[in-house]
C-alpha cells in the first residue's frame, strides 16, 4: 500500500516518521523505567543489562539506532523546510541525501554493536 | 510539483502553535543529545560494561553528565509524548481521546519523576513505591 500511495517519497517520509517515532517512545517509556532500577534495585537493573548485552539485545539495539538515525535525519529535513520554506523543493533530494547518511553511518554502527555476538570479549 | 507532508504550522497563535515549535526546537535539541547519548553508550563504552556501578561510579560521577542527561530526559519526554499526541490526535476521537490523552500525561509525568530522582540522585524511598 505504501509503495503505491501517490504521495510517493513525500509520503514514505511520512510514514517511516511516525513509525519510528513511536518506536522510540516505546524504548524511552521502558529505557527510564530500567535506569529509574539502577538507583532503585541495582541487582535488578545488572539483570535486565544482560538482555541489553545479549545477542538478541545488540539486534533490538540496532534497530532502535536505525528507528533513531533515520528519525533524527527525517527530522531535521522537516524542520528545515518549516523554517525555511524554499528548501521544500529540495524536500525529495533531501529525502534520498538522508538515506545516504543513514546507511554511511548505520552500516559501520550496525557492525560495531553487533561485533560481541562474533568476537566475544 | 511540491509536496508539502509536513503539518502546517497551526494558525492563530495558542497553545497548538507553542506545541508546533516545541516539538521541532526540543527535536533539534534531541539531534545533539540523543544521537550523541546513543554514540557514547554504544561505540565509546559497550552495554556490556554499563552495570549500575558504572553508572554512578563513572557515567554519573560527574555533574556536566547528570545534568545533560537531565536536559536529555526533559526534552525527550516533551518530544515524545507532543508527538504521540499529534498520533493519536489523528486516529481518535471524543472521549476515547481524552481518556486516552489522560492516560499518556500522567505516565508522562510519572516518568519525569521517575528519571529526575534517578539523575539528582534522590533516595528512592522518596516515592515510597
Amino acid at each position: 500500500m505504501l509503495l503505491r500511495y501517490r504521495g510517493r517519497e513525500g509520503m514514505l517520509a511520512w510514514a517511516f516518521h511516525r513509525i519510528s517515532g513511536l518506536a522510540i517512545w516505546l524504548f524511552v517509556v521502558i529505557h527510564i523505567i530500567d535506569i529509574y532500577l539502577a538507583g532503585d534495585d541495582p541487582k535488578a537493573y545488572d539483570t535486565i543489562l544482560q538482555v541489553y548485552a545479549s545477542a538478541p539485545g545488540r539486534i533490538g539495539e540496532v534497530l532502535l539506532g536505525a528507528a533513531l538515525l533515520y528519525h533524527a535525519l527525517n527530522g531535521l529535513r522537516i524542520v528545515i523546510m518549516d523554517f525555511w520554506p524554499r528548501m521544500t523543493h529540495y524536500h525529495r533530494q533531501m529525502w534520498w541525501a538522508s538515506w545516504v547518511i543513514f546507511v554511511g553511518l548505520g552500516l559501520p554502527a550496525a557492525f560495531i554493536i553487533l561485533k560481541p555476538i562474533f568476537v566475544p570479549g | 510539483m511540491t509536496q508539502r507532508m509536513n503539518r502546517p504550522r497551526p494558525q492563530g497563535g495558542g497553545l497548538e502553535l507553542a506545541a508546533w515549535y516545541l516539538v521541532r526546537l526540543s527535536g533539534l535539541g534531541l539531534f545533539v543529545l540523543a544521537l550523541a547519548h546513543f554514540s557514547i553508550l554504544h561505540f565509546l563504552f559497550d552495554p556490556s560494561q554499563e552495570t549500575s556501578n558504572f553508572i554512578f561510579g563513572q557515567r554519573w560521577n560527574d555533574l556536566v553528565w547528570r545534568v545533560l542527561d537531565w536536559a536529555l530526559l526533559m526534552l525527550v519526554i516533551m518530544h515524545s509524548f507532543l508527538g504521540v499526541r499529534t498520533v493519536v490526535g489523528d486516529y481518535v476521537k471524543g472521549g476515547a481521546r481524552t481518556a486516552l490523552m489522560s492516560g499518556l500525561y500522567l505516565l508522562a509525568l510519572l516518568l519525569f519523576a521517575l528519571g529526575t530522582m534517578v539523575v539528582v540522585g534522590l533516595p528512592s524511598q522518596v516515592l515510597a513505591l
